[in-house]
């Protein structure tokens, strides 16, 4: 219209200002940095057999154990993107897979694979409505997410102690155990949680559910206006946590073949948000990552693994997972990234500096400039 | 002509403007990823002058200003205030130094009370603790001071945007500021609160503050500012006394051309005139017909009719519910009396969403909390409304929106021209330009502008209303509303006169301003619209 100009001079980023800028280059660095310090510690840590057609050694380890996580995160991430938070998955894990194992005991033939598929259909049914019911009291009425969830956090594991009348109950379900311990090579959950991911990372992709989780996120008042079905939006993504929780919890008692209302899934829900949060997704809503997610939980679970391997206590897990989450956030909080990213700026030096007049009038020049007033606070003068 | 690009005057501008600059800026570089949005700007600020910092959207102005302030630490340059070296950390360490700021995007508190913003981190105290009765009377006494008759104990999010920005300016007059730097504070007042303001900002400037003033309205950087400092492109253009410039002078030295700037401005403006004149809604079957439509507290129930091709303006002081009636008639907000019929049949809008089915859109004025989503790229703000409508499942094809945003980008002049940059990193200006595109990407059968061109340059001001007037033209039912009279003058067919919360009055397309002004003035608030217009 009324310019002749160009816009203001444009320079592409060089691709080392790329990779630094990229959110997911401190949780990769972090992971190999994991593997590598286990596998100097002890090589056999990143030998991987193949024997009967399973994959055995201790990644596998940690792939398989670490799907449960992936699989809650992966919900996590969707609620978190909308500014919202779900504390509850952990207890709706302990439910679900409560609910699959009293319901294949209590059935006619315990070891049917019916009475496993009975189990897992009746267990994620009711995993549905509990996220129905999440969403219910984050979008319809407007609960804040993180008191919303809180009730079924605690009220939860009340519910799967009444589904399991306080025992733990043990099945033997060939069919069942597949979920958890089975293999196809490779462990069958990680497989389940790995399928997942990619389903949502082409539906959001693919169509524009991505953006407009996204655009709830950053502004839902903003995106109300635009159109947006934002409670739909909301709901969803509850109901989604929900159900992966139940899949997660279903892997996790399949495992060890048992239900244990008090202990299964527990802290989970920590484990996922941080996994989320190390994966580089904002817990303010808006722009998230899944491959940054899947990062988080490989890094969550190799951390735990680790401890574990060393012989530490697992009460000490909690202290080391703190050390590093904290790391990885410091190196992605935006001061400590411009810090990075300052130092390589060309800073402003005395040559650039001209006299202390404007240069039209300016009559004094060679005159010292004041770039050295070793007084002035902050000043970003050469350092090196 | 060719002193426009001249880079320097004398220290003394206005009589009393002397001795050594307050704020000396040197060699400013500031550089964002992929971006310089500065180089080597020299810029000089001195006490008891009102200081006007010019250029088009995107021409620098707010990244001086912040760069000042310490929220950018300049790529290269020095900033000296009162002679000495300054990098501050940021705002806080700013205005503890004497420079108070209020910046283009009214940062305040939305869920404090409108006292606790005005006195935040400087509220009175007794025995240690905050005096409440204390923070409210002093608040009181500020607002009084700007002609601002607010509840000072309302949370601050129940009020208007112009409101809010009043509320910022207090509390930036609030300090003993040596230095006050006003980011186009005006871009939503009206013209009793742009008095009132450069009453005070006058009343400062004779104690000796340094102002410096962002606007794009000439008529008020004439009435006010002693001299002023055009960017163009992040470059300084030149540093003048204001009786030196003729506006002329000064337009082409912001946009850089020479010539005919001003009259294309003009001859823009009397298109869209005459386009307004061409079209109007006469005798044609209405659109849009509300009857009784209100709810309480927001704006007492009026009657409302819209013709396809129709520009319906819509007038009134602050407060006065021209922002309440464009939500309702939008489903922003619910109505509790009256019906809505669009092509005659009812319809209820109960829901933005509803109404955007009817083809209806509405363009906030409240750009940061209603309109665009900083964390997004333009491309993903320009689409959203179309695929919202779409659905989640239907996205719209890559090439088809490719081709609406290098349309529209190009049609509105937004820069930089980046489909992927994130609108939170734009001026206000070319956000301002992005929620409007967002709109115009819907094609929808009525427009509700609520203040479009807010903060908007005037060549692209110019060019926006001339695009609206075309679209009337073409059969889109507009409603326009501005604070500033000429523009609504200019475009509507129709005039809709609001004071305290209800309709007054309806005037036709040939109302001048100063009738409309009388109208505002005077219309008694218990008169029930009255067909001026047969
Ligand atoms: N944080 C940022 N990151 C990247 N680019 C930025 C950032 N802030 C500003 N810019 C760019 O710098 C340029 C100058 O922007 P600025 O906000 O200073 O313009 P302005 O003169 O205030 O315009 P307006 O009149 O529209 O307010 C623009 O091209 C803008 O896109
Ligand atoms: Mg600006």
């Amino acid at each position: 219209m009324t310019s002749a100009q160009a816009a203001p001079t444009t320079h592409g980023p060089g691709l080392l200002e790329r990779a630094r800028g990229s959110r997911l280059l401190w949780p990769l660095v972090a992971l190999v940095a994991l593997v590598l310090a286990n596998a100097v510690r002890n090589p056999g840590f990143v030998e991987v057999r193949l024997q009967d057609g399973h994959l055995y050694g201790s990644l596998v380890d940690i792939l398989k154990n670490g799907a449960p996580t992936l699989l809650i995160a992966l919900g996590m991430t969707l609620v978190i993107a909308t500014r919202g938070i779900d504390l509850s998955v952990g207890a709706v894990a302990a439910i679900s897979g409560a609910v699959a194992c009293t319901t294949i005991l209590g059935s006619a033939d315990p070891t049917s694979p019916a009475a496993a598929l009975k189990g897992i259909a009746l267990a994620l049914v009711l995993c549905l409505v509990l996220g129905l019911w999440n969403g219910f009291l984050v979008a319809l009425l407007g609960i804040q997410p993180i008191i919303a969830t809180l009730v079924l956090m605690t009220a939860g594991r009340g519910i799967a102690m009444l589904v399991t009348d306080g025992q733990i109950i043990t099945v033997r379900n060939d069919f069942f155990a597949e979920i958890g311990a089975g293999f196809l090579l490779f462990p069958i959950s990680i497989l389940i949680a790995l399928a997942a991911l990619a389903a949502v990372a082409l539906v959001t992709r693919r169509t524009a559910l991505g953006l407009l989780i996204e655009s709830v996120g950053i502004n839902p008042e903003a995106s109300r206006l635009a159109g947006l079905r934002s409670r739909t939006i909301i709901w969803t993504v509850y109901v989604f946590a929900a159900l992966c929780a139940g899949v997660a919890g279903l892997m996790i008692s399949s495992n060890v073949s048992a239900a244990d209302a008090n202990n299964a899934g527990l802290w989970i829900e920590m484990d996922a948000i941080l996994a989320v949060v190390i994966g580089g997704s904002s817990l303010a809503g808006g722009k998230y990552s899944l491959s940054g997610t899947l990062v988080g939980a490989l890094i969550i679970q190799t951390l735990t693994t680790t401890v574990y391997s060393m012989g530490i206590a697992p009460e000490v897990t909690l202290v080391f997972k703190a050390v590093v989450v904290i790391a990885v956030c410091l190196l992605q909080a935006p001061k400590v990234r411009e810090r990075f990213t300052r130092r390589r700026r060309p800073p402003a030096t005395a040559e650039t500096t001209p006299p202390t007049r404007p240069r039209a009038s300016d009559a004094t020049f060679g005159t010292e400039p004041v770039a050295h007033d070793a007084t002035a606070p902050k000043q970003k003068v050469a350092q090196s | 002509m060719t002193d426009t690009s001249s880079t320097t005057v004398a220290p003394a501008g206005r009589p009393g403007v002397s001795g050594d600059p307050v704020v000396a800026m040197q060699a400013i570089t500031m550089e964002f990823p992929g971006v310089r949005a500065l180089e080597d700007v020299d810029f000089r600020l001195f006490p008891g002058e009102v200081h006007a910092l010019m250029g088009e959207n995107g021409a620098g102005k707010s990244t001086l200003i912040k760069v000042l302030t310490g929220v950018y630490t300049a790529t290269a340059g020095t900033t000296e205030l009162r002679g000495e070296r300054i990098a501050f950390s940021g705002p806080a360490e700013a205005q503890a130094s004497g420079v108070s700021t209020v910046y283009q995007e009214v940062n305040l508190c939305p869920n404090l009370s409108v006292a606790e913003n005005i006195l935040l981190g400087r509220e009175p105290r007794r025995l240690g603790s905050i005096d409440m009765g204390a923070t409210r009377s002093r608040a009181a006494e500020l607002l009084r001071r700007m002609g601002l008759d607010i509840d000072p104990g309302s949370i601050l999010a129940e009020h208007p945007i112009a409101i809010q920005q009043l509320v910022a300016i207090a509390r930036a007059v609030a300090v003993d500021a040596q230095v006050l730097i006003l980011d186009e504070p005006t871009s939503s007042l009206d013209q009793d609160e742009v008095a009132e303001l450069f009453r005070i900002m006058r009343h400062l400037r004779d104690e000796g503050v340094a102002i410096l003033f962002v606007s794009h309205f000439l008529e008020q950087v004439y009435e006010i500012a002693d001299r002023m400092t055009v960017l163009r492109n992040g470059r300084l253009v030149g540093e003048h006394l204001t009786r030196d410039l003729t506006r002329l002078q000064l337009v082409s030295a912001m946009i850089g051309r020479e010539l005919g700037v001003l009259e294309e401005v003009e001859r823009l403006a009397a298109d869209a005139a005459d386009a307004a004149e061409v079209t109007g809604g006469g005798d044609r079957a209405p659109l849009l017909e509300a009857t009784g439509l209100g709810r309480r507290g927001s704006i007492a129930p009026f009657d409302l009719r819209i013709a396809a091709g129709e520009v319906v303006g819509l007038a009134g002081l602050l407060g006065s519910g021209r922002t309440e009636l464009a939500r309702l008639l939008f489903g922003a907000d619910r109505a509790d009396s009256g019906e809505v019929r669009v092509d005659g049949r009812v319809v209820s809008l109960r829901t933005p969403r509803s109404a955007i089915a009817s083809g209806i859109a509405f363009c906030s004025e409240d750009r940061k909390g209603e309109g665009i989503l900083a964390d997004l790229s333009i491309r993903d703000n320009l689409v959203l409304a179309m695929q919202a409508a779409r659905g989640w499942a239907r996205p719209i094809p890559r090439r088809t929106k490719d081709e609406l945003v290098e349309k529209w980008m190009t049609a509105l002049d937004i820069r930089p021209k980046n489909p992927d940059a994130l609108v939170g990193k734009l001026s206000g200006g070319n956000q301002q330009k992005v929620l409007l595109a967002r709109w115009l990407v819907t094609r929808p059968r009525l427009l509700i502008l609520d203040e479009p061109t807010r903060g908007i340059d005037i060549g692209a001001k110019a060019q926006i209303q001339k695009l609206v007037a075309e679209l009337a033209a073409e059969g889109m039912a507009v409603v326009y509303i501005s604070a500033e009279l000429e523009e609504v003058a200019r475009l509507a067919h129709r005039v809709v006169v609001l004071k305290d919360r209800a309709k007054v009055a309806e005037l036709d397309g040939s109302a001048s301003v100063d009738e409309i002004m009388a109208l505002i003035a005077t219309a008694d608030g218990d008169v029930r619209t009255e067909q001026v217009a047969s």
